[in-house]
This record gives structure tokens, sequence and C-alpha cells, in this order.
């Protein structure tokens, strides 16, 4: 359910970035949602086009890329993807520690019309 | 056909919650108040444990907002014992976020004390949410059983205390404390796991030592 606000936020940044840049409507929004951040992509997904409706974004392509969580082993350095109930590195067998990766959630970038271009 | 035209924004979108998290925070340490937000599945003893700590918090004045998704048994328990608590109900909301506590700060009158914000009783999502407060303290309990570092990650990565509660039950429950304390170990290096009991009241000077301390630091 935290869905619906954060998803009505990504269509108002994404809107006034580009009534910024001369842009009437956003052709693609590029989101980078990290699968420990808290919010569901599918979820996002399902709550846009409701919201996009009436706004620069009614007609948006919503690209999300989403990253995949790695933990740091504290013995070698080593990233890698945990598995369910252990935090134990795979080369090492030591410890691993939570990371920043997979906790993104950003807009990255918006594509619209280039008036520049012939 | 013209080409799409790429501009970049590379900005968080939490921020609206977090800019006025770090108002709060800013105006409570104006205020003289260190605000403690506390977590823990339903069930796990945060009214219980509250009263607890509060009991043994003489020296200071405390606060509590009361955050649950329905009814007010919790605060109504407080304020017979003379706790100043307020409620906040979100109505099915799964956790406080810091325009509610914004609001419920300003209707408390609050300075110079501790302030304890009840969250939900949920282990996922108000660990996600600032809610303008100095630390956060975490209550687990032996009845849960010893996977929820496992399964429940964030909750004990960013607590601040841990409290173990319902030790007075361990004889009747398995539970695997080695395996509980590497689980919050790898997730959380520096956050003390204090072993109590809400029941009988064990263990939690030392967590009202350990918030003591903290008020003095900020002071």
């Amino acid at each position: 359910m935290h869905e619906y606000p954060i998803t009505r936020r990504i269509i108002e940044i994404a809107g006034e970035y580009a009534k910024d840049n001369g842009a009437s409507e956003v052709k693609v929004i590029n989101l980078v949602v990290g699968d420990y951040c808290g919010y569901v992509a599918s979820s996002i997904e399902l709550y846009f086009e409701l919201i996009a409706e009436g706004t620069p974004c009614e007609h948006a392509k919503l690209h999300i890329e989403r990253v995949v969580p790695k933990l740091r082993c504290t013995g070698c350095g080593q990233l890698f993807v945990r598995k369910p109930f252990t935090f134990e590195c795979p080369l090492c067998k030591g410890e691993g520690t939570p990371t920043e990766i997979g906790q993104e959630f950003y807009i990255k970038s918006i594509e619209v019309q280039d008036l520049d271009e012939p | 056909m013209s080409e799409n035209k790429e501009i970049e924004i590379m900005q968080s979108v939490y921020d609206k919650n977090d800019q006025v998290a770090a108002k709060i925070q800013a105006s409570l340490t104006e205020s003289g108040i260190f605000a403690i937000n506390v977590m823990g599945a339903p069930g796990a003893g945060k009214t219980t444990s509250l009263i607890q700590l509060i009991k043994r918090l003489e020296e200071v004045t405390a606060y509590v907002i009361e955050g649950d998704i329905e009814a007010d048994f919790d605060t109504k328990t407080l304020q017979s014992l003379g706790v100043k608590a307020i409620q906040i109900n979100t109505g099915g909301a799964c956790h406080l976020d810091s325009p509610l506590i914004g609001q419920a700060v300003e209707d408390l009158h609050i300075s110079d004390g501790v302030l304890f914000i009840e969250n939900i009783g949920n282990l996922v999502c108000p660990a996600e949410f600032m809610i303008g407060e100095h630390a956060k303290m975490l209550i687990s309990t032996v009845t849960e059983g010893s996977d929820k570092p496992y399964k429940y990650p964030l909750a004990f990565e960013k607590a601040d205390m841990i409290l173990l509660n319902k030790c007075d039950l361990l004889p009747y429950v398995d539970f695997d404390e080695d395996f509980f304390m590497k689980g919050v170990r790898a997730l959380n290096k520096t956050a003390p796991v204090i072993k109590v009991s809400g029941k009988t009241g064990e263990g939690y000077e030392k967590a009202a030592e350990w918030i003591m301390e903290k008020i003095k630091k900020q002071q």
C-alpha cells in the first residue's frame, strides 16, 4: 500500500522535470528499484496508469530497472547474493554484511521529445 | 520522426517523507526531546516494555505517541499510569509516517524529556520510514522465534537497540539464541541486544541506562 503515494510522487517529479525542459509530454521514465528498498516494482506499475491519467506522463512508458541485493563478505570482501536463512559467504564461509546494493529507489532519467531534432 | 531526449534526474523518491522527518527531528532536538521509534511485531510487548522503561526513567519526563491501526487501549493504559500519551489511529495504514508525527508532536506541546513513538505492530514497514526519531528500538521476542533477523533483516539492521522480550519463557520455547545472535550481528554490529521480561521486569534497568546515556549525550 506504500506504492500509491510514491507512484504519485514519481509522476510529479517526472512532470516537473519535463516542464523545466520545455516538454509537454514525458515519453519514458527510467526508474531504478532495488529489491530491498521496500517498494514493490509490480505494484508501482499497477498504479502508474491510473495515476498518470490526465498528467504529462499519461502516455509515458515506465521502465523499471530492478537491482538484486548483495551482501559484502567481511572476510574476503566478495559481493554475493544471500541465500535464505544464512548470511554466509559462498566463497570463504565468512559473514556477509548488508550493502547499499539493492536499496536503491530513484528516478534515473526521463525521456521527452527532442524539439531540437529536425 | 524526432528522437527522444534523455534528461538525467537521479533523484530519490523518498524525499518528501525524509524532509519532513528531518524537520521534526531538528525541532524535537531544539525542544530538548530525545525521540525513540519503537518497532516490533504485534504482541511483542511494545507498550508493556514502555511501561517498564518509563518506571525506570524517573529523572526525565516521558511522553508517548501510540500508533495503532484502530483502538486506544494502549494510550488509556499509559494515561492511567500518569504518562502523557496521545493516540494516532492510521485507519489501516501499516506504519507511521512523518506528516502524522509532525501533527501529533504539535498537539502534545512537549519539551525536555524522552518521547517514545510506538509504531504499528509490524516488522516490515516501520523500519522503512523515518519519522523524526533520534534512535530506533526494536522489540523482538523469544516466542516469535530465532529466525526473525533472517526473515526481517531491515528491522534488525536499522535498530539502535534491540530488546529480546519474554525471556521468562525461554525454558518453554525452542529459541536458539546463538542462531538469533549470529543473524543480528551479521546485520548490525553495534546495537546492544538486551534480554528482558515484560512480565517480571527483568533486564529493563540496562535498557533504561542506555536511553539515559543517549539523552545525556544529546544535552
